[in-house]
């Protein structure tokens, strides 16, 4: 057996050491952070517009989480890279000469890439919490208050687990073209569009994304929003279901198929 | 010391690999020869657990590749040249494989020295030209110190001078005692640095034999005979015991006599020659005699048995697609 802190320690070479790493991360904070900050203000100057039931169910902190949508697919680029340029470079083969035990290989480079996703995402979060915040003006919301660091630290928690999820897609797919063909429009359109569709939205509930997106909710049904049957850390779970699909779909696939 | 045995790769319905068995020994270069299609780098994938075999074993030292503890110490390999990250440097890209194998760092400045790259070291790879390519591949099988090189059409790619260089580099490594295992579709180039010789057609084993012994059982020496009465020529040639054989073009071939001897009997009978030249069959015609039967993609229209391969430095233009 390959050592694992040498696999690690290798891993985080590779990530460290190309340049999509620093593009794509710094992207998903900047996009995150600026469209939260943007809508965050626009919230505030409008919000006497907003209807009744809109403003009981008022949640600054969702508000704040708005530019995830787009950020997210920073993330799913990141993840898709990580583990996609293995097979687009050819690299996979050498890397598996080197590393031939498959769980070893993987599960280093999925802990090494995914702790960093985790980590950038954590830090996008309270980024964007606080900036949006100070745009909220008087509706804003304290990190103290109830719920809140819950819904913060889950941003962070969002962010990663999408780039996770993305790293499993790849590893199935075995192509970073492929993945994202299909990963982006899903999270971009399909996923958001049929969560609006009356019967599909019955579905959609439970994709990782709507699902997951679930925890960084501190008013339940925030701005009138759809009931939803399960609660925030249940939401998560769902979300780290998926996750765990994709990885071992993604595992599975590379014990078996050829190189 | 590697092992196949009985070792089958299939897709579908169609044979890659067809119970192969051999031994490469260590201490000599081992020569692995087919045309193109024949399973070579097939087999040469599954001997790293790239690609599962359909049946049969590998074992390397008597060890399965997974189990190998740090597997870049034990056995390097350079599959294609290409198989790097063109975004990270060459130093990079040899780092990441040092680290996962607990190499020291200092081992990739050497290697890097060692193939004559150390001024691109800190360039992106994806700027190579193939044989740069293919020189950072040959540097990451040295990485390890390996016991076991295989290198596959390591020639490929690679301007006169490199090819100079990884004949001299494959005998000295073998020299040293190590395991090498190379791969070629062309016999002029492993008549050149192989000690054994492997060939196989169409994923079957078609000869497993020292180089010396193959060159002597498949160079062929003949007379060649040309002239305007044949008829007559072939007459007086059975009447004194050879055996003209007609290869087309008026000429006549004779086995196991001198020119001397063809020349002084067709001058007691007043024989008028065109011709009269010793000759003596390539081991390139010989590889292709031998594959005839293996080779999967035929040109239409040429005739592969009996037209001979121009001469010369031919390699590094012609690639293989598999």
């Amino acid at each position: 057996m390959a050592a694992v802190s040498a696999v690690l320690q290798s891993e985080w070479t590779k990530i460290r050491t190309v340049s999509s790493t620093v593009w794509t991360l710094a992207s998903a904070l900047i996009v995150t952070v600026g469209v939260g900050a943007a809508l965050s203000a626009v919230f505030n100057s409008t919000f006497d517009d907003l209807s009744t039931a809109e403003k009981l169910t008022f949640d600054p902190t969702l508000v704040s989480f708005f530019g995830m949508t787009l950020g997210q697919l920073a993330m799913v680029v990141f993840g898709v890279l990580v583990v996609g340029t293995e097979y687009s470079s050819g690299m996979i083969r050498t890397s598996l000469a080197a590393v031939p035990q498959r769980a070893t290989f993987l599960f280093s480079k999925i802990a090494v890439a995914g702790g960093l996703a985790l980590l950038v995402g954590v830090v996008t979060s309270f980024l964007s919490f606080f900036l949006g915040q100070a745009l909220l003006g008087e509706h804003r919301a304290s990190i103290g208050d109830e719920n809140v660091l819950r819904a913060v630290f889950g941003g962070g928690l969002y962010m990663g687990l999408i780039a996770i999820f993305s790293m499993g897609v790849a590893a199935m797919l075995r192509s970073s073209m492929l993945s994202l063909g299909i990963l982006m429009p899903f999270f971009f359109l399909v996923s958001q569009i049929l969560a609006a569709v009356p019967k599909a939205k019955e579905v959609a509930k439970y994709f990782p994304d709507q699902a997951g997106s679930k925890i960084m909710q501190v008013v339940p049904d925030a701005l009138n929003t759809e009931k939803a049957p399960y609660g925030p850390w249940g939401g998560l779970g769902i979300m780290l279901l998926w996750v765990a699909a994709a990885l071992i779909g993604g595992y599975l696939v590379l014990k078996k198929r050829d190189a | 010391m590697i092992e196949l045995e009985g070792l089958t790769k299939r897709y579908g319905t169609k044979i890659a690999v067809d119970h192969l068995s051999f031994q490469v020994r260590p201490g000599v270069v081992t020569g692995f020869l087919g045309p193109n299609g024949a399973g070579k780098s097939t087999t040469m994938r599954m001997m790293l657990d790239l690609d599962n075999p359909t049946s049969g074993t590998v074992r390397i030292d008597g060890k399965h590749y997974r189990e190998l503890q740090e597997p870049l110490k034990y056995i390097g390999a350079l599959l294609d040249a290409k198989a790097m990250h063109g975004g990270r440097s060459a130093y990079n890209n040899l780092l990441c494989l040092a680290q996962s194998n607990r190499i020291p760092a200092s081992r990739v400045g050497e290697v890097l020295d060692l193939v004559g790259l150390t001024p691109v070291a800190r360039k992106k790879s994806k700027g190579f030209s193939l044989g740069m390519g293919q020189r950072l591949g040959i540097a990451s099988a040295l990485l390890g110190d390996p016991e076991i090189l295989m290198f596959d059409e390591p020639v490929n790619g690679l301007d006169p001078e490199g090819i100079h260089w990884i004949r001299n580099l494959m005998k000295a490594l073998a020299g040293e005692g190590r395991t090498i295992f190379v791969s070629s579709h062309l016999m002029s180039e492993m008549a050149l640095t192989a000690d054994h010789l492997i060939v196989i057609g169409q994923g079957k084993l078609l000869a497993d034999t020292s180089m010396a012994d193959f060159i002597q059982q498949n160079s062929r020496s003949y007379v060649r005979l040309r002239s305007p009465e044949q008829e007559r020529l072939r007459d007086v040639l059975h009447a004194n015991g050879f055996i003209a054989i007609e290869s087309g073009n008026g000429t006549l071939e004779v086995d196991g006599a001198t020119t001397e001897k063809l020349g002084e009997l067709a001058g007691a009978n007043q024989i008028v020659l065109h011709e009269l030249s010793s000759q003596r069959a390539s081991l390139e015609e010989a590889f292709m005699q031998m594959t005839a039967g293996a080779v999967e993609y035929h040109a239409h229209g040429t005739d592969v048995h009996g037209a001979a391969p121009a001469p010369g430095p031919r390699w590094g233009s012609i690639s293989e697609g598999d």
